[in-house]
């Protein structure tokens, strides 16, 4: 079945269990993966999916909802049946409607059509890719994470109240986590991520270089001491910490009382009048956007913080309700509509006179610690209360020379981090995760070995 | 009629599909295959949420799908399909074989299918059985109820999940297996806050094939311990970073264990080169008070399962036995890589991941001292009672949360702190475990990794670390 048979499928099936209000998301993939070990195929995969998620409005006006594999009509009868009966432990307190934005025009991002390389095409680039990293330093004995990817996919939102709106997309990834090991010392570790529409988009020859460089600028590695220290981020690891706790901008987040932001924090000054912070899913290096978002709400640039202040919240169609305002396009469809970030561009504002404009990664001769890139997110970070404590790749720069870190963390608060931003630099880098300049924080905690 | 010719064309739950099973492999192994695995699921899944004291969320779901893989040599090609008909398993065979470029003519014997091993059948009761999501709601909202202890206490939610698994399993060695898996988890959370103080407390209960489990679940008393850590730490202090000895509580103290060293000795790392253990056999890895076990044949335990995702009953792993490394943990891709036998662990989360070595319920065993012999042997040092999450990088090094700690000094426990991690090596940390309680305990979790998130027990007694880097401010 195609997304509009489906959506005939749903809406017949509702009406035969006279079901008046439906909403549903689907999304249909094929998938081709690998991954080699010296030259070897490791494993091979390929799936077809499909994943339906079906909401249903009782007479009471309260919601089900059902998730389901099987898009048979007796898959979907059993679906829309399930939901009915989910919809009688439906949330009376809060209300949920259809996204009053769901047949708003869709920003749909044109992109060259891509057609599947196929797992051949895929095993051959990353035993290629695999050769060349190993061969790239004498210490890189080999390439324990790898593989190579694409997705081609279709989206789909539809509603009984005659909304209708899907996309078909591509994307393509590579990753390569290369291991060097030197005698009498520990063996390290570092890698590279690309990604792209497809695999003829994916610029491999740099995702080798990068996993190399990384992995051998490691190799003569020290402990360092405990103390604070000026921290110079990466653009990945700031946008990492801003990810890890954008609970501040949720408005679901705060209305389930986990967020360090309340109803009347609009306004209110988080850091130096140089930072600027969007969301901006459709950005045109984002290569995972999405023109709408689980309720159906086009997907648009949202200022988060503007000129260090809290601008807006991200939001969904009941928590843009409560706040009274309109959704955002950040919903996820489920029983309780989560609500999260697409992709995060941090720039310089044009207040930036108190920034301390010395501070350039690529030439500051003082002593600083550069995070490259931070570990174990999800154990490390409590978004309710602010505070993270998280390992890290880095280095320390001192007397104009550069040792790799061995094995540290850095602790803080982000309000702290935040308030202590002391330079924003003016060149952006793309990440896979969104946008950033390397940003300067004074006084950091970092715990080390020595 | 119709039904005869919808068994032989397409996979039914609950009926004989050893026709069609025997077809698939038949055509696989006549392509060239030199292994053909076919697993089949059907769940059956739903979840509750309870906030403050109202049902903010139901999500039932059921799906139902096939993960084929074939293996060529030491190559493995796997493919995931929702089609469940004979065109689409075949055409999932069909692709597998693509994907791995077979041509040589050579061909294995396939024998058919042994005698069907049904482990389900005194499962298939257990759907009617499990709670109503009304009677679990109602339990819930009890517990959210509970935690209500004074103002403090600004969010507090409960929740629970059921995930019932039916799986068939055959593969071109004869195995013909039929299983229910059945698991349940509750959780209660809080967050506690007090002007700029803020503070949260966490517990997580599971099981797996016991129906009446949270019935009878003892909700009160869940709900002091999760309550009362939340308010020891609400006004705890940040603890000072530095090297110096650590006691683990038991029960999820455990964890450190399973991921800094439980991982290492999984045959997919020895086949990525990534174990500093692979040479290490019958060697010393561990001071000598150390004996590790993974098994998955523990009553109840969230990791135990009567049969594993490649067909194989689980054994009963002696990882390390007074310090000496005794077994690696091994499912068949393992086997065939590494030389190490299976041992009952080829795991998955679902039907769209190939089957992996992965742990079960694995735990250090008990030893002679009490809790307070391991407090009283430390003049100053960390006493982590709660830990969170945490996580190995790919050259060894972990990096553990303690939620709730508190500081020994000359023999006792004394003020709560917060901030603190554990950070370490496996290889360097485990020489270092030299008291083991006599408190063995067991908590239940869920482990993610190459082939899903699977459902795991970790443990262990009390233990003590002579010294490790905890990190903080």
């Amino acid at each position: 079945m195609n997304s509009i048979e489906i959506t005939t499928q749903i809406s017949e099936a509702a009406d035969s269990l006279n079901l008046k209000k439906w909403d549903y998301g689907a999304s249909f993939s094929n998938d081709h993966s690998v991954q080699v070990d010296k030259g070897e195929a490791k494993q091979l995969k390929a799936s077809q999916k499909q994943i339906l998620t079906i909401r249903v409005w009782n007479e009471s006006n309260l919601v089900g909802i059902t998730t389901t594999s099987d898009i048979s009509e007796s898959g979907i009868k059993k679906a829309l049946n399930q939901a009915n009966i989910a919809s009688d432990f439906g949330n009376k307190n809060e209300r949920t409607e259809f996204s009053p934005l769901a047949k708003d025009p869709i920003e749909v991002k044109v992109t060259k059509k891509r057609n599947p390389a196929g797992i051949k095409k895929l095993l051959t680039l990353l035993r290629e890719a695999e050769v060349k990293l190993i061969e790239s330093h004498e210490s890189i004995k080999s390439v324990p994470y790898n593989g190579l990817s694409e997705s081609f996919f279709e989206r789909v939102y539809a509603n009984s109240d005659g909304a209708f709106r899907s996309y078909t997309k591509s994307q393509a990834a590579i990753y390569l986590y290369a291991r060097a090991e030197e005698k009498n010392k520990k063996p390290r570790s570092s890698g590279s991520v690309k990604l792209g529409y497809g695999v003829e988009d994916i610029d491999i020859e740099s995702c080798i270089k990068d996993a190399s460089d990384k992995t051998i600028s490691h190799l003569n590695y020290s402990s360092i001491k405990t103390d604070k220290y000026l921290i110079c981020f990466s653009p990945e690891s700031f946008l990492t910490i801003i990810n890890a706790f954008s609970s501040m901008f949720n408005a679901r987040s705060i209305l389930d009382g986990v967020s360090l932001s309340n109803k009347n924090s609009i306004g209110e000054k988080l850091s130096t009048e140089a930072l600027n912070i969007y969301d901006d899913g459709l950005h045109e290096k984002n290569i995972s956007s999405s023109p709408f978002d689980g309720e159906g709400t086009p997907t648009k640039r949202l200022c988060l913080i503007n000129k260090g202040r809290l601008e807006n919240f991200i939001h969904s169609e009941s928590t843009a309700r409560i706040f009274k305002t309109i959704p955002t396009g950040h919903a996820g469809l489920g029983s309780k509509v989560s609500v999260s970030p697409d992709w995060i561009v941090v720039e310089k504002s044009k207040e930036n006179s108190d920034l301390k404009t010395s501070l350039d990664h690529s030439s500051y001769e003082g002593e600083f610690v550069y995070i490259e890139e931070l570990n174990a997110i999800h154990a490390g970070v409590k978004a309710s209360q602010g505070s993270f404590s998280l390992p890290f790749d880095g280095w320390l720069y001192k007397n104009g020379k550069k040792i790799s870190i061995e094995s540290a963390t850095v602790a803080g608060d982000i309000k702290y981090l935040l308030k202590n931003i002391v330079n924003i630099e003016s060149n952006q880098e793309v990440t896979t995760s969104g946008i950033s300049p390397h940003i300067w924080v004074d006084e950091l905690s970092i715990t080390g070995d020595a | 009629m119709l039904s005869s010719q919808i068994k032989s064309n397409e996979i039914v739950f609950g009926s004989c599909n050893k026709d069609l099973l025997e077809e698939i492999i038949f055509y696989g192994i006549g392509l060239g295959a030199d292994f053909v695995e076919i697993f089949i699921e059907n769940t059956d899944n739903s979840s509750v949420l309870a906030e403050e004291d109202f049902i903010t969320s139901v999500s039932p779901s059921f799906g139902r799908g096939a993960g084929i893989r074939i293996f060529k040599g030491k190559k493995d090609g796997f493919v995931s399909t929702n089609d469940l008909t004979k065109h689409g398993l075949m055409r999932s065979v069909s692709q597998a074989i693509e994907m791995l470029d077979i041509t040589d003519n050579k061909r294995e014997v396939f024998n058919g299918l042994n005698k069907h091993r049904d482990y389900s059948l005194p499962k298939k009761k257990w759907i009617n059985e499990v709670p109503s999501i009304h009677e679990i709601s109602e339990k819930l909202l009890v517990s959210t109820k509970s935690l209500k202890k004074n103002n403090k206490i600004i969010t507090r939610k409960g929740s629970y999940s059921r995930n019932l698994q039916e799986v068939i399993i055959a593969s071109s060695d004869g195995t013909y297996v039929s299983d229910i898996r059945l698991h349940q988890t509750v959780g209660l959370n809080v967050i506690a806050s007090d002007a700029q103080y803020r503070s949260s407390g966490s517990r997580r209960f599971g099981s797996s094939g016991m129906p009446n489990e949270f019935r009878f679940w003892d909700h009160e008393k869940a709900a002091n311990d999760v309550f009362e850590s939340s308010m020891n730490m609400l006004y705890a202090d940040y603890v000072d970073a530095g090297q110096m000895p650590v006691v683990l509580a038991n029960k999820f103290g455990g964890v450190i264990f399973h991921e800094a060293c439980g991982h290492l000795l999984e045959t997919t790392q020895i086949e990525r080169g990534t174990t500093p253990f692979e040479n290490k056999l019958n060697e010393k890895i561990a001071h000598e008070s150390v004996t590790a076990i993974d098994e998955g044949i523990s009553e109840g335990s969230f990791g135990s399962l009567s049969v594993d995702d490649e067909g194989m009953e689980p054994e009963k792993s002696v990882l390390i036995k007074d310090g000496i490394l005794k077994k690696f943990i091994s499912d068949r891709a393992g086997e065939l890589r590494t030389g190490h036998k299976r041992t009952g662990s080829g795991r998955r989360q679902n039907y769209s991941f190939a089957a992996a070595s992965r742990m079960r319920n694995t735990y250090i065993a008990k030893g002679e001292f009490s809790k307070e012999d391991l407090i009283n042997s430390i003049s100053e040092g960390l006493y982590c009672k709660s830990m969170g999450g945490g996580s190995v990088g790919a050259t060894g090094q972990f990096n553990f949360a303690v939620e709730e700690g508190y500081i020994i000094k000359n023999g006792k426990l004394t003020n709560p702190v917060k901030g603190a991690t554990l950070i370490g090596e496996a290889k360097e940390v485990m020489p270092k475990i030299s008291m083991c309680g006599n408190d063995l305990a067991l908590a239940p979790g869920f482990c993610g990794s190459i082939s899903g998130s699977v459902n795991v027990t970790v443990g262990q007694p009390h233990i003590k670390v002579d010294s490790i880097t905890v990190g903080g401010r």
